[in-house]
């Protein structure tokens, strides 16, 4: 299996390159991709930089263009396919339909994956962008079981990718505009979920209060770790009962069912965290690619190392698990 | 002004909410009835496992609606992960008689090159992706509710004479997700939900830690608290060329709704009173039309008073 490395900087994609990566994939710094967020991400230049050190080194770079394009701004969206193209981007990652016809038209030759935020999650939706758009390979949303998953790989002719290690997303990806009810601003028309802009910390009592927009997301005590306000991952009140309704603050981590996954017929790991520091990125793709040759037994503790890494040190495996619905 | 304008069709979506079977049929024999309501689009969108509640009763609802001249459209699910559901989806595509609206990728799949709907939980941003639907056989596309006017507008613009169709009344379909937060919430896992979103036939409320009304939970689908209202906008959308409006039926009177709607659309009631009425025939959540102002979508903006077609 591939292991396939985020990179929101060109010194992470350095870090990803060195520590092991077969493939890191990266975005334009604007809206075009879904982590645009203040300080991060590629100019032209640098991005044209990255994938010339990558190809010296014989790592694939993926250009994500994964966020869906503005009725009447597309050709921003078109030209950023254009550059990466010309750049010699080893594959683009797409969600948006009207961009998969174009790059499709345009570059037929162009490897184009189909990202997390397209969600396409059985069989007939695979052939259907491998049908419409030429789709080599589909990002599979994390709505699936590891079961799920071996099933439909026997039944298409598409390399799968699943995500297996960093941020969560408790909703199906490319279909939550909850960010945007409560902010305005989302993941799939600006690239950015629970925006920063928006978030907020005040102290009330001995509680610190986390807030975004003019939502209350989390309050902590005194001896409680606060954390970052993603609204699926907040505390809220149902009833009588306080709690977290979605989601603990807890991140993805498959790393203990490698074999399984590699026996579902997955094609490729990807690791989330693309507004993770390169420290971060080089700690995880090397402990990540070991984990991949290790043997079962080796395995455990570069699995232990991976989860002190992660958001709030605890981990889920999410829908790949079944009791987790 | 307004008799230039092809006045936009009044379409009812599937409703999201588990009513049981009776509750479910009783709401469509009362909306056959209704002569507001040009479209009828159904049938359980949400979750799979509550199929058995209203299926008994398509049939007869199908006939009913149709004999008192309605379009029906049936609707397929949101999300497709079980090969149980997979079939549910070509069984449909291969066995109905009417047509379909694909609400997630293996539809769209399967129903290409045939005339067909797109839901509004499909991701339409731009025109390039409905051109490239309409190529595939789609007919007719409801916009997400995410949707800003700006962004409608260039696609009307763009497309002039395709049916587009606007998500104009009920709480916002926001998320779906594999977990059941509304079955979590109660104790229960989805695998063994004992259909508790059942009792909640209008979502059940979540509210953040300071008592503020925020989302619905309905089932595996979260929804906003409050109820999207584009009475307002209905005017400036019939003339930039909108063909639907859609209604999405919530707990309440959604035959006096659709009245409002088609009021207010054949201009004989003014927009900022059919907000008041329909605050009283909805009374149970606080209106909201942000998504459609470009700003956060529980907002609510307040129009102008010349915002109504009456005024024309």
């Amino acid at each position: 299996m591939e292991l396939i490395c985020p990179a929101g900087t060109p010194a992470a994609f350095r870090e990803a390159v060195e520590a092991g990566a077969d493939a890191v994939y990266c975005g334009f710094r604007d809206e075009t991709n879904a982590r645009n967020f203040p300080g991060l991400n590629f100019s032209r230049e640098e991005m044209r930089q990255a994938i010339a050190l990558a190809r010296a080194r014989g790592v694939l770079t993926f250009v994500a263009l994964n966020t869906f394009m503005r009725a009447g701004d597309e050709a921003l969206w078109y030209r950023a396919a254009d550059d990466a193209v010309a750049m010699g981007a080893d594959a683009l990652i797409l969600a948006d339909f009207g961009l998969m016809a174009y790059v499709a038209e345009k570059y037929p030759q162009q490897r184009l994956h189909v990202s997390v935020q397209a969600s396409a999650s059985n069989p007939d939706a695979i052939r259907f962008v491998v049908n419409a758009f030429g789709a080599r390979r589909v990002v599979l949303p994390r709505v699936l079981t590891v079961q799920d998953i071996a099933r439909l790989t026997r039944q298409i002719e598409c390399e799968v990718e699943v995500f297996a290690f960093g941020g969560l997303c408790v909703m199906a990806e490319g279909r939550c505009s909850l960010s945007s009810y409560a902010t305005g601003k989302s993941p799939n028309m600006n690239g950015v979920c629970s925006p920063a802009s928006h978030v907020r910390y005040r102290q009330d009592g001995d509680e610190l209060v986390s807030e975004l927009g003019a939502y209350t997301i989390n309050r902590f005590g005194p001896d409680e770790a606060s954390g970052y306000p993603t609204l699926c991952k907040g505390r809220f009140e149902i009833g009588d009962v306080h709690g977290y309704a979605f989601e603990d603050p807890v991140s993805l981590d498959v790393v203990d069912q490698i074999d399984a996954l590699r026996q579902a017929g997955v094609s490729a790991l990807k690791i989330e965290g693309r507004q993770r520091g390169k420290a971060y990125v080089a700690e995880v793709v090397s402990a990540l690619k070991r984990a991949l040759v290790a043997a079962p037994a080796e395995r455990a503790a570069l699995v232990a190392r991976l989860r002190a890494m992660s958001e709030g040190q605890r981990t889920t495996p999410g829908a790949y698990d079944k009791r987790w619905r | 002004m307004g008799a230039m304008t092809r006045k936009p069709a009044v379409s009812l979506g599937p409703a999201y909410f588990l009513w049981d079977g009776p509750k479910w049929r009783d709401f469509y024999f009362r909306i056959a009835d209704e002569p507001a309501v040009d479209h009828v689009t159904l049938g359980e969108t949400v979750c799979s496992k509550r199929q058995h509640f209203s299926e008994p009763y398509v049939a007869e609802v199908v006939e009913r609606l149709e004999a008192a001249g309605k379009t029906v459209i049936l609707s397929t699910l949101a999300m497709v992960t079980l090969e149980r559901e997979s079939r549910h989806v070509r069984d449909l595509v291969r066995d109905s008689t009417h047509p379909l609206e694909a609400n997630d990728l293996s539809a769209l799949g399967l129903l290409a090159g045939l005339p067909h709907s797109i839901g509004p939980l499909v991701n339409v941003y731009n025109a390039a992706t409905a051109r490239v639907l309409a190529a595939r056989g789609a007919t007719n596309i409801c916009l997400p509710p995410e949707l800003p006017e700006s962004s409608i507008r260039q696609m009307l613009s763009e497309m002039p004479g395709f049916s587009f169709e606007i998500f104009a009344f009920g709480r916002a379909p926001l998320a779906i997700s594999a977990r059941c937060a509304h079955a979590r919430s109660k104790g229960l896992s989805k695998d063994n939900c004992q259909f508790v979103c059942g009792d909640e036939p209008d979502g059940l409320p979540l509210r953040t830690l300071d008592r503020k009304s925020f989302l619905v939970l309905n089932g595996v689908q979260t929804m906003s608290d409050t109820c999207v209202v584009l009475l307002g906008e209905l005017a400036a959308l019939a003339e930039a060329g909108i063909s639907r409006v859609r209604l999405s039926p919530q707990d309440c009177d959604m035959a006096a709704v659709a009245r409002l709607y088609r009021g207010v659309i054949d201009g004989d009631l003014e927009g900022d009173e059919a907000i008041a009425r329909l605050a009283e025939i909805y009374p149970t959540a606080p209106f909201s039309n942000g998504f459609f102002h470009q700003r956060e979508g529980a907002a609510w903006v307040a129009r102008g008073r010349n915002a109504g077609l009456g005024q024309a």
